[in-house]
């Protein structure tokens, strides 16, 4: 039987190279936020572009806040969807989901780093996941984002800029891309198919 | 990618454009080859005045995993919106952004610097470097009195989030970048800057890099003719100690 992907439809509004990313790994997808046909699904997708506040007051607005931490699927964030799993970002001084407790910082401008930081950049795996079997060591996936989850416990995968944060991160049946798996070409559809065979 | 009617097609010097082929296959192809990132300009948007034909951006999509950026006569937050929810990453202003460069202020507050590019028709004449528009169409190209330098200054401080510089000099002929002009620009931006027009050689592309000191090359015309590949072009890059991703 197919998987069924829910994607959470509160935060960001690109959503379709995502749907298409899932659907050529031969998925049933469905963007949603009635909470019912969510916990109906096999696996769950945060994603998320824009600010932190907004996206937390959308997601509270659709009375998904505790919903979402007892999840007992496999629940991946996209970007924005994985920082809202920590306890607070700096931007704006929001509260998020606390999942994970960190608190995303932004990036400072600096030469050759300009802010935010956006392109293909390379992932190191410091740990054997589910999530990341299979894949290449230091391969580019492509990132846009100015907030940044610091190293932590849960990090599994680091990227640098120029700094070390978090590109991955796993908690129980949580995980976590900073990057857009569904933009990142092979080795991030290869994450996707990782995801949804989880 | 120069579209035109549907089909990709590429001229010489902005003229003369002849059909390359079918915009979904190209665009499989170069990707599955290892571009970083594709571009596609509706060309005859500004010059027809009318906005992007959006039709083949939701298929392009759905047949890509790297991300895109289009242009063509995108001149509202409506435009852009539209072309960014079909999975465009960026969208690229030109002719627009000249003849209304509060858009640029307008589309980088609304969906954020990083997906606005400006694109900049630079045509070399004399000493000055001027910028031009509606090159899509020869009867209707025209000077705009603007210095290029002046321009890039103005796209930034208003919020582009990148800056595709395309010398119109060099376009499709294949005698490598203007490597002189893109360095002078080079030092009158801090973000990044696309070289474009007249790659023709991988040691072109590797000179851009070095010399020039661009973020990224923008080429068209070798890929089309088939007269290199984007992995065996990157491979060499690699091999001249500048980064790529393979």
């Amino acid at each position: 039987m197919k998987k069924k992907v829910a994607i959470i439809d509160s935060i960001g509004s690109n959503m379709a190279s995502l749907i298409f990313a899932l659907k050529r790994i031969d998925v049933n997808v469905e963007v949603t936020n009635g909470i019912s046909s969510i916990k109906e699904a096999s696996h769950i997708i945060l994603p998320g572009v824009g600010a932190a506040k907004n996206a937390m007051m959308r997601l509270r607005q659709k009375e998904l806040i505790n919903e979402i931490s007892n999840f007992s699927q496999p629940t991946l964030g996209i970007c924005l969807g994985m920082q809202l799993f920590m306890n607070a970002s700096l931007e704006d001084d929001t509260e998020c989901l606390g999942i994970i407790s960190n608190s995303c910082k932004p990036f400072e401008n600096q030469k050759d780093y300009p802010v935010p930081h956006m392109g293909w950049n390379k992932v190191h795996f410091n740990t054997n996941s589910k999530l990341t079997k299979n894949l290449t060591d230091g391969e580019y996936y492509y990132f846009v984002h100015s907030y940044y989850v610091p190293i932590c416990n849960e990090t599994i995968g680091v990227s640098r800029y120029p700094n070390d944060f978090s590109s991955v991160i796993e908690r129980d049946n949580f995980f976590g891309t900073q990057f857009h798996p569904e933009k990142s070409g092979l080795p991030g559809e290869k994450l996707l198919e990782n995801f949804v065979n989880l | 990618m120069d579209v035109k009617d549907g089909l990709v097609v590429k001229g010489v010097r902005f003229r003369n454009h002849k059909v390359v082929g079918d915009i979904l296959q190209l665009a499989e192809r170069y990707s599955n080859q290892g571009a970083d990132e594709l571009v596609f300009y509706d060309i005859t948007a500004s010059p027809e005045d009318r906005s992007v034909d959006r039709s083949w951006v939701n298929r392009v999509a759905e047949k890509i995993n790297i991300p895109f950026c289009v242009a063509g006569g995108i001149r509202s937050i409506g435009d852009a919106e539209e072309v960014l929810n079909y999975g465009a990453d960026k969208i690229s202003i030109n002719t627009p952004a000249i003849n209304n460069p509060d858009l640029i202020d307008e589309l980088a507050k609304r969906f954020g610097t990083q997906c606005i590019v400006i694109g900049i028709d630079s045509f070399e004449d004399g000493n000055n470097y001027k910028v031009f528009s509606n090159t899509g169409d020869p009867s209707k190209t025209s000077d705009t009195g603007l210095f290029v330098n002046d321009w890039i200054k103005e796209v930034q401080e208003r919020g582009a989030g990148e800056i595709v510089l395309n010398c119109m000099n060099q376009d499709g002929v294949r005698d490598g970048y203007d490597i002189e002009q893109l360095k002078t620009m080079r030092s009158h931006t801090n973000i990044p800057l696309i070289a474009s027009g007249g790659a023709g050689e991988m040691n072109h592309f590797k000179d851009v890099f070095h010399i020039s000191d661009v973020s990224g090359a923008l080429a068209a015309s070798v890929f089309h003719k088939s007269i290199m590949k984007i992995c065996e072009l990157k491979e060499y890059l690699r091999e001249n100690d500048i980064e790529v991703r393979l």
